[in-house]
C-alpha cells in the first residue's frame, strides 16, 4: 500500500480522539497542492443564493465559473425557476484589458428585460476583482433604470475559502431584507435560515411548522423569493440551520432588528424533535409545545419500527463523514448511532474550533476528527479504520467507490430527501442498500479478505 | 459567417473552461499530476465536473492562492504546491495550467518553475513540469487541452534517431474511443503514441488502494522520441493553424497529417487509408467486416431514419464528424452549434458533407444554449445530438437527445462511448435509430410490438 502521509503543515488539522488532549487547527488557507477538496469564495456566495428562484444569478466573470455551477443544487422551486439557468458576462480577453463593466450593464438589462425577475444578484470572481469593475456602480445603475433591487456579491474566488463567501451572501442578502412590508405577519412567526430545498426538504419541515401554529416568512434560501426574504425582519425568530452559511445573516438581522435566533438541524429523529421544541419553547405557548409533541409522536410511532429493520442489518458497522459544513456532521453521528452504526472517522471542509469541539465531545474514542482533508488523507482514513459507508458529497464519491466502500450522497446535487422523520428514513434506506449491495463481494478489498 | 454572439448575456454555455480541457490532457500522460495555479475553486469545481462524467477520482492540485498571493504574486504558493505534490505523488510529471487569476497578475510560471528546478536541483528523483497558459477568458477548454498537448510536445521532445511509430493526436475524445484507437494501430501492426491517452487513467479498474497515480497514460519516454516518429497523424477538423502536430513538424521535420475525427463511414475509410498505406496492409478483418455489418444495418434500419432532422451541438470538431456521421445515415442535420469558434466550423462541416444529398444546415459556432434554442425554432426538429447540459433545452421541447460526448452527467458510462472507426459508427447507429424508434412507439396511441 501506498501510504498517504500527512504534509507537512497539515498535521494539526486531524485529531485522534483519546490520544492527545483535544485540538485541531482550523479555518486556515488551503495548503498549496495539497489537493484540498474545498471550493472558494465564489463557491460559498453561489451555493446560498442558488435557491432563490425569481431572480436572475449572473456570474461576471470568465465562463467557467458559470458553467460548473449550472443546475449544480438539487433546490427546488415551487414556482419560477430562474435560479437553474445559468448566466455569465463571460469575459473575454478584450474585457479583461479594458473592463467589463459596460458588458456587465448591458447584460443585466438584456437579462431583465428578458426575465423580468424580481431581482439581481450579481456574483463577482477573481477576474473582476483583479481589473477592478465597479459592481456597486454598475448595480446602482441598474437598480434605478430597472426598479429591482441589483445586488453585488462581493465573491471573489481568491478573498478566502467558502465561508467568505457565505458571508458575501449574507451581506447581499441583508439589503434586501428590510424593504418589504410586514403588515399582517403573525407574532409566532419565524425565518427558515439555511434550509436549502434540496428533494423539497423546505417543504416538509415548513409543514411541521405549519402543522404546530407557526408562520413562516421567508425561506433563506431553499424555495426561496425575494418578497418573502424582503419582509424577513417581519418575523419574531430566526430558525438557523447549516450556521455557517446563514449565521451572518442572523447576526445582522438581530443587531439590525432586534431578531432573535436559534440554531437547529433538520437531519435525523433527534435533532428534528429538538427543532420543533426549540421553535415551540421560545413561543412559550404550552399549546404549541403539546402540538410539537404530537408531530413527533406521530411522526416516530411510522417511523420507529421502519428504522429498526434496518439497525438489525447495519448494527456494528462503521461509517465515516466527511461533509462542507460541521453541522451537518453533528446530526449524522447521531444518525448513524440511532440505526447502530458507528461513526470512526469524521470531518469538514470548513468548520470551526467550536464545531471540532463540539464533534469530539459526541464521537468516541479513536475516531478521526480532521479539517480541509484531501483525497490521499480520506482515503487512508477508510483503509486504516475499515470503513463500512462513507458519507460525502460528488468528490468523496469516487474515493469510497474506487477502495470498494458503499457511499451515501449528502451533497448539492442530490435527489432524496434526507432531512425531517421522513427524510431519517430515507437515510437508513441509503445507507442500507449501498452497504447491503452484492457488489462489494467483487470488489479486490473484500476478495483479498476472503 | 458572423462571430459576434446575438446576445450580450451568456444564458446556459455550450463550453467549458480553458484550464478544464488542460487537465483532462495532462491526465492522460503516465504518471501525471495536473496543477492548476491559481484559487482553488478552480481545481476543485473542474474536479466536481469531471468526476460527475468519469465516475473516477482525479486529483488535481492548486496553488491555492489567496488575498495577498494576487497582489504580491503566486510564485511562492506555486513552488510549495509543486514541492508538495512532489513529495506526496511522487509524480513522474507535473502539468501546470494557468487560471485567469495568474494571467492576469501576470506570474511568469515559466521563470518560476525554472527557479524551483534550480533550487530543488532537478534529478531523476524529481518530476519534470511542463507548463501552459490557460486564462479561461481565451478560449474554450478545446483550447485548454490542445494547448496543453502541445506545451507537452513542445517542453518534452528532444531529438531522436528516426523510428518506425506513429504519433497519433486523437483530440478530446471517449475513454473507449482511445483504447479503439490503440487496437485499431494494433491491428495494422503499427507501433504508436497516443498522446494523450486517459483510457485507462479516467476509467480504472476498481482498485484496493487509492490510486495515487493510476496506471495508464502516454508514457514519458515515448512522448520524448515523438520527434523521431515517421509521421503525426492529428484529428480535428477545425485545429487551428498552430499545434502540437505542427510543432513537431518545425522541431524535427515530422510529417503531419490532418484528418477529421474518424466518425461515421467516410471519415473512418480516411483513416482507414492512410493507416493501410503506412502500413502497407490492408484494412484488418475485423475492420473490414465491422464496416461491412455497419453498412447492412444502415440498410436494415435507414427508413426509420430518412428525413429526421437533428440538432447537433457540442466541440467543433466533435460537432463536425457526428454531421457527416448523421447525413451518411440519413438524417438531416439542420443546425450544427458550438460554443467554440474557431473560425473553420461552417468550412469544416461544408467539407464533410461534400457530396452527400443534404443541403448545408445552419452552422454557429460561438453559441449559448439560448442561441441554440433560438435558432432551433422553427426547424421542425426531431431529434438532439450532443452532451447531456442539452437536457434542459431536450425536455422543454419534448425532443429525444442522444448523447455523446462530454460532459454526461445524468447517465452512467460516459467514458466508455464508442463514437470512432466503424465500431463506434455502429453503436452511435444503433442508439440513434432506436431512439428514434422508441420515441414513435412511445408516443403510439395504440402501442405495437413489431416496428
Amino acid at each position: 500500500m501506498q501510504t498517504a502521509s500527512v504534509l507537512q503543515g497539515r498535521e494539526n488539522q486531524i485529531h485522534r480522539k483519546g490520544a492527545t488532549p483535544f485540538a485541531i487547527d482550523c479555518n486556515k488557507d488551503s495548503l498549496a497542492g495539497a489537493v484540498s477538496q474545498r471550493a472558494c469564495v465564489f463557491c460559498g456566495s453561489r451555493v446560498v443564493l442558488y435557491p432563490i428562484a425569481d431572480a436572475v444569478h449572473l456570474v461576471h466573470g470568465p465562463i467557467g465559473c458559470a458553467v460548473y455551477t449550472w443546475d449544480i443544487r438539487g433546490a427546488l422551486s415551487s414556482g419560477p425557476e430562474l435560479h437553474r439557468l445559468s448566466f455569465s458576462t463571460d469575459l473575454q480577453e478584450l474585457d479583461v484589458i479594458f473592463g467589463g463593466e459596460k458588458k456587465l450593464h448591458a447584460a443585466l438589462i438584456e437579462l431583465i428585460d428578458r426575465h423580468h425577475p424580481k431581482a439581481a444578484f450579481v456574483y463577482s470572481t477573481c477576474i473582476v476583482g483583479l481589473i477592478g469593475d465597479d459592481l456597486e456602480a454598475v448595480c446602482r445603475t441598474v437598480t434605478a433604470e430597472k426598479g429591482i433591487p441589483v445586488l453585488p456579491v462581493m465573491s471573489e474566488g481568491f478573498k478566502g475559502n467558502k465561508r467568505e463567501g457565505y458571508q458575501a451572501a449574507c451581506r447581499a442578502m441583508a439589503r434586501l431584507v428590510g424593504t418589504g412590508d410586514t403588515a399582517g405577519i403573525s407574532r409566532h412567526s419565524i425565518n427558515i435560515l439555511g434550509d436549502f430545498n434540496l428533494a423539497g426538504e423546505i417543504w416538509l419541515i415548513r409543514d411541521y411548522f405549519r402543522r404546530m401554529g407557526v408562520e413562516v416568512v421567508a425561506n433563506i434560501t431553499g424555495d426561496g423569493r425575494v418578497d418573502d426574504i424582503r419582509r424577513a425582519h417581519g418575523a419574531s425568530l430566526n430558525v438557523v440551520q447549516c450556521s455557517g452559511a446563514t449565521m451572518d445573516l442572523a447576526t445582522m438581522m438581530q443587531q439590525e432588528y432586534g431578531i432573535p435566533s436559534v440554531r437547529v438541524s433538520y437531519f435525523g429523529v433527534e435533532d428534528m424533535a429538538e427543532a420543533l421544541y426549540t421553535v415551540a419553547a421560545f413561543f412559550a405557548d404550552p399549546e404549541m409545545m403539546e402540538r410539537a409533541r404530537a408531530i413527533v409522536r406521530e411522526e416516530l410511532e411510522h417511523l420507529l419500527p421502519e428504522l429498526q429493520r434496518y439497525k438489525a442489518v447495519l448494527q456494528g458497522k462503521k461509517a465515516a463523514i466527511y461533509v462542507g459544513g460541521a453541522f451537518k456532521a453533528f446530526s449524522l453521528v447521531k444518525a448513524f448511532r440511532l440505526i447502530g452504526m458507528e461513526v470512526v472517522m469524521v470531518g469538514s471542509q470548513t468548520g470551526t474550533a467550536e464545531d471540532y469541539q463540539e464533534l469530539q465531545q459526541i464521537t468516541d474514542e479513536g475516531t478521526i476528527i480532521v479539517d480541509d482533508s484531501n483525497p490521499l488523507e480520506l482515503s487512508a482514513f477508510l483503509q486504516e479504520k475499515e470503513v463500512d459507508v462513507f458519507v460525502g458529497g460528488v468528490k468523496e464519491r469516487p474515493i469510497a467507490y474506487k477502495l470498494g466502500v458503499a457511499f451515501c450522497d449528502h451533497n448539492h446535487e442530490r435527489k432524496e430527501m434526507l432531512a425531517g422523520f421522513a427524510g431519517m428514513l430515507n437515510f437508513a434506506r441509503e445507507v442500507h442498500d449501498s452497504v447491503m449491495s452484492p457488489v462489494w463481494q467483487f470488489v479486490p478489498r473484500r476478495c483479498k479478505e476472503q | 459567417m458572423t462571430t459576434m454572439p446575438s446576445y450580450t448575456s451568456t444564458t446556459n454555455a455550450c463550453k467549458l473552461c480553458k484550464p478544464l480541457g488542460a487537465s483532462l490532457a495532462f491526465r492522460g500522460i503516465e504518471g501525471t499530476v495536473p496543477f492548476l495555479h491559481g484559487s482553488q475553486g478552480c481545481a476543485t469545481y473542474m474536479r466536481r465536473y469531471i468526476i460527475s462524467h468519469f465516475n473516477e477520482p482525479i486529483d488535481i492540485a492548486s496553488s491555492s492562492l489567496g488575498e495577498k498571493h494576487a497582489i504580491y504574486g503566486g510564485a511562492a504558493n506555486l513552488k510549495l504546491g509543486l514541492r508538495n505534490v512532489t513529495g506526496k505523488y511522487a509524480p513522474q510529471l507535473i502539468g501546470v495550467a494557468t487560471t485567469c487569476l495568474t494571467e492576469t497578475i501576470g506570474d511568469d510560471v515559466r521563470r518560476i518553475i525554472a527557479e524551483y528546478e534550480a533550487e530543488f536541483h532537478r534529478g531523476p528523483d524529481q518530476p519534470r513540469i511542463v507548463s501552459v497558459s490557460t486564462p479561461s477568458y481565451g478560449g474554450t477548454h478545446m483550447e485548454g487541452f490542445h494547448a496543453a498537448v502541445q506545451a507537452v510536445v513542445e517542453q518534452l521532445t528532444q531529438p531522436v534517431a528516426a523510428h518506425a511509430g506513429v504519433n497519433l493526436l486523437p483530440g478530446f475524445v471517449s475513454a473507449a474511443d482511445l483504447r479503439y484507437l490503440k487496437d485499431l494501430l494494433t491491428d495494422f501492426g503499427l507501433p504508436c503514441t497516443l498522446l494523450p491517452d486517459y483510457s485507462e487513467t479516467l476509467d480504472g479498474e476498481a482498485a484496493s488502494d487509492y490510486p495515487l497515480l493510476p496506471a495508464g497514460g502516454t508514457p514519458l519516454t515515448a512522448i520524448g522520441a515523438m520527434g523521431g516518429a515517421r509521421i503525426t497523424i492529428e484529428c480535428g477538423a477545425t485545429l487551428p493553424d498552430k499545434s502540437a502536430g505542427t510543432s513537431l513538424q518545425r522541431l524535427y521535420g515530422t510529417p503531419l497529417c490532418r484528418l477529421g475525427l474518424p466518425i461515421g463511414i467516410r471519415e473512418t475509410d480516411r483513416l482507414m487509408a492512410k493507416l493501410a498505406e503506412l502500413s502497407g496492409r490492408a484494412v484488418p478483418e475485423r475492420h473490414r467486416a465491422a464496416r461491412g455489418r455497419l453498412v447492412d444495418a444502415m440498410v436494415d434500419g435507414h427508413k426509420y431514419l430518412s428525413g429526421k432532422r437533428a440538432v447537433v451541438f457540442g466541440e467543433e470538431d466533435l460537432v463536425v464528424g457526428l454531421t457527416a456521421f448523421l447525413a451518411e445515415i440519413g438524417v438531416k442535420p439542420v443546425l450544427c452549434a458550438s460554443g467554440g469558434k474557431s473560425g473553420r466550423f461552417r468550412e469544416a462541416v461544408a467539407a464533410v458533407l461534400a457530396g452527400l444529398p443534404v443541403a448545408l444546415p445552419e452552422v454557429v459556432e460561438d453559441v449559448d444554449f439560448f442561441d441554440i434554442e433560438d435558432k432551433a425554432r422553427g426547424l421542425a426538429v426531431d431529434l438532439l445530438v450532443g452532451h447531456s447540459k442539452g437536457y434542459t433545452f431536450a425536455r422543454k421541447e419534448g425532443l429525444p437527445l442522444v448523447r455523446v460526448g462530454f460532459p454526461i452527467h445524468d447517465r452512467m458510462g460516459g467514458q466508455r462511448l464508442l463514437h470512432l472507426g466503424y465500431h463506434g459508427a455502429q453503436a452511435l447507429f444503433d442508439t440513434v435509430v432506436n431512439t428514434l424508434i422508441a420515441k414513435k412507439q412511445d408516443d403510439s396511441a395504440v402501442g405495437y410490438t413489431y416496428m
